[in-house]
């Protein structure tokens, strides 16, 4: 028993040492691999949210449609706090800055170097908190509510948070509907020993091995089973809003993060990027992934994101076969395979890739080994 | 003889229907009480009042000395109330099921609620949760090593007593009907109860099944110093454990006493064979 944790963990960090070097060497490479970089990076950033948004509609049981809105809220305190301060006259051209916000952004340039380099971290968990913070207040209201209904609810609060942000009354604060621009991309971590490139990825292998390690903790267990059955669940002793509460501020928090990180992976936010489709767009990613499943959730994140941005491209462009120009290929086609492909993954996977099942070493090599015997009787 | 809980002329109306009415029980320390009576006779809903699932109308709950429910009729409730007894009380107490559980009464219901898609040995960790004494995050960094070590060694020793050690791997629904019933009563003891209410626990078993059980609900009750409240239609069941009986019908109270004087009680007769017309 021992011996097999002891090799799954060795397994696991040769792994990740194995990606690291990898993304050391997209690093090297940055400009010939613009789009494998800029794929895996919102892939990162998309697996954060839809891990966090897991944890609430898959292993909580609450259906919310919220996500956008708390990612707008990280979204949006992130890039106030990190648009570098002279180019902030620029960006808030029409309006001009709120007083309040110029003071402190001046008071942030004015210290010392070493705080300038973390203000970018402190800005992620600064929107994560407000965020939280709101989920928490909303979540006295709105957890009350069941199924579709919460999902309405929540999907009301994206919209409003969504309306408040593009509202003139805050103009000198979130630039109304010109949306804000020049924010900085990711910041170096450990004094540029982790380049900028890697650092969307240690952000969400850290959060979303805390969300594994919640899941598989007492709490997680108790949103299970609050997932399975509320009513048993309470009568078994698990105070219902407390927990349903925990949920709702963890995932908020997280996806606040990463909204955070998506501001500087984007570099220009405007209202309009945190629409409903925003929510839409990784509540698929959760379904094709498995609703239930960390693993499923982030290996979708990587695989919905490059197949819209990337693999799809060709379909964009005009393409011409023996001089006969083909018809429907042009911008936007790639948007109806990729609907097709949707539902053909759908239809196969009626659980979504992974189900509810996890990555694990041991299920790994269990396949593997199942298919060697096999292979050898075709041959 | 120490009485560990009682309702005091507990009614629960909804809308014009009194589903129990004005019901007056004691049940005693480490004794087994039935609550038996046709279909429809308010047992479930007095246990869902007492578990705080519902509020009640009017009346009250006392748990170990402490009232854990209270309530009189209010604003539109005043006016079509119906109950029998009309003193209605003063304050309102409520407590959610969740307290009430941590309280030390827990319960096992009708039609059998586990967390399906989740292991044997899962649905019992899970009722050990309540008593958890980590919070959130020293959970999620595993700081609690030695309390969920506890936790999952009574889990496994709970499914041990109830002989499901050998299935704690299977997922709760694929059990046999049977023993999914003793899963719902070994995660109703994980929460480390002092009263517990079983809903018909017998429901749907063959009288093999139904003798087995008998001796397991006797077997835990001296082992784990319980005390224990029944609905029942099994009356062999019944008359073979209980202490004392109460009997309802139409929401009242028509009989009450020791499994001997309950069965030769005329009103019983009459409220499960009917009424002779001629």
């Amino acid at each position: 028993m021992k011996k097999t944790i002891k090799k799954s963990t060795i397994y696991s960090l040769a792994a990740a040492a194995l990606f690291l070097v990898f993304l050391y060497w997209l690093d090297a490479n940055r400009l010939s691999q613009g789009m494998l970089i800029s794929v895996l990076q919102k892939g990162a950033i998309l697996a954060l949210v839809a891990t966090s948004m897991n944890l609430l509609n898959g292993f909580t049981g609450l259906f919310s449609l919220g996500q956008a809105g708390f990612m707008s809220i990280g979204a949006y305190t992130t890039a106030i706090l990190i648009i570098p301060v002279r180019s902030l006259d620029g960006v808030y051209y029409m309006n001009g800055v709120h007083p309040a916000i110029m003071n402190l952004r001046l008071l942030m340039a004015n210290s010392p170097p070493f705080l300038q380099s973390v203000y970018p971290f402190i800005a992620l968990l600064l929107g994560g908190a407000l965020a939280a913070l709101i989920a928490l207040l909303v979540g006295l209201a709105v957890l009350r509510l069941k199924s579709d209904y919460l999902a309405i609810a929540t999907l009301g609060l994206s919209e409003i948070v969504r309306a408040i942000f593009s509202s003139p009354q805050f103009d000198q604060i979130t630039n109304g509907s010109y949306g804000l621009n020049k924010i900085p991309n990711f910041p170096p971590m450990l004094f540029g020993l982790i380049p900028s490139l890697i650092t969307p990825f240690i952000i969400t292998g850290v959060s979303v091995a805390f969300i594994v390690l919640l899941i598989n903790s007492s709490y997680g267990r108790a949103f299970k089973a609050i997932r399975e059955d509320e009513i048993a669940a309470e009568a078994m002793g698990i105070s219902l809003y407390k927990h349903k509460e925990m949920s709702f501020v963890i995932s908020s928090f997280f996806s606040a993060v990463a909204g955070g990180m998506l501001a500087m992976y984007m570099r220009s936010i405007e209202a309009k990027t945190f629409s409903i489709t925003l929510t839409y767009d990784i509540l698929l990613i959760v379904v094709i992934g498995g609703i239930g499943s960390v693993t499923g959730s982030v290996v979708s994140a990587f695989l919905v994101t490059a197949a819209k941005e990337w693999w799809l491209r060709f379909f964009d462009q005009p393409l011409s076969l023996f001089g006969f120009q083909v018809p429907l290929f042009r911008t936007g086609f790639r948007m109806v395979i990729f609907s097709v492909l949707l539902m053909v993954v759908v239809l196969i996977y009626r659980r979504g890739l992974f189900g509810t099942n996890e990555f694990s070493w041991a299920g790994l090599i269990k396949r593997l080994r199942l298919k060697r015997p096999a292979k050898k009787e075709v041959e | 003889m120490s009485i560990l809980l009682s309702t005091q002329h507990l009614t629960m109306q909804f809308g014009g229907v009194v589903a129990v009415d004005d019901l007056n029980i004691n049940i005693p320390k480490g004794e087994i009480t039935a609550l038996i009576g046709p279909n429809g006779a308010g047992k479930t809903t007095a246990f869902n009042v007492i578990t705080g699932g519902y509020q009640p109308t009017n009346g009250r709950v006392i748990f170990d000395g402490a009232v854990i429910a209270e309530n009189c009729p209010r604003s539109k409730m005043k006016r079509i109330y119906n109950g029998s007894y009309t003193e209605p009380f003063r304050h309102t107490v409520v407590n959610k099921s969740d307290v009430i559980t941590r309280l030390g009464m827990a319960r096992t219901f009708q039609n059998i609620r586990l967390f399906k898609d989740l292991t044997v040995f899962e649905n019992v960790l899970i009722a050990k949760h309540c008593h958890i004494k980590a919070g959130l995050f020293a959970a999620t960094f595993r700081l609690n090593r030695g309390e969920e070590r506890a936790m999952s060694q009574d889990a496994l020793s709970l499914l041990e007593r109830v002989g499901l050690l050998e299935s704690r791997n299977e997922k709760a629904s694929s059990l046999p009907y049977g023993k999914q019933r003793r899963l719902e009563i070994a995660r109703a003891l994980a929460t480390g109860p002092r009263l517990l209410l079983l809903d018909e626990p017998a429901a749907g078993m063959n009288p093999k099944e139904t003798d087995e059980l008998s001796q397991f609900i006797v077997d835990i009750k001296d082992s784990f110093g319980l005390t224990v409240f029944l609905i029942e239609h099994h009356m062999n069941l019944v008359m073979d454990i209980s202490d004392s009986i109460y009997v309802l019908d139409y929401g009242k109270t028509i009989a009450y006493g020791t499994p001997a004087e309950v069965q030769n009680n005329e009103r019983v007769i009459q409220a499960y064979l009917g009424v002779d017309e001629a």
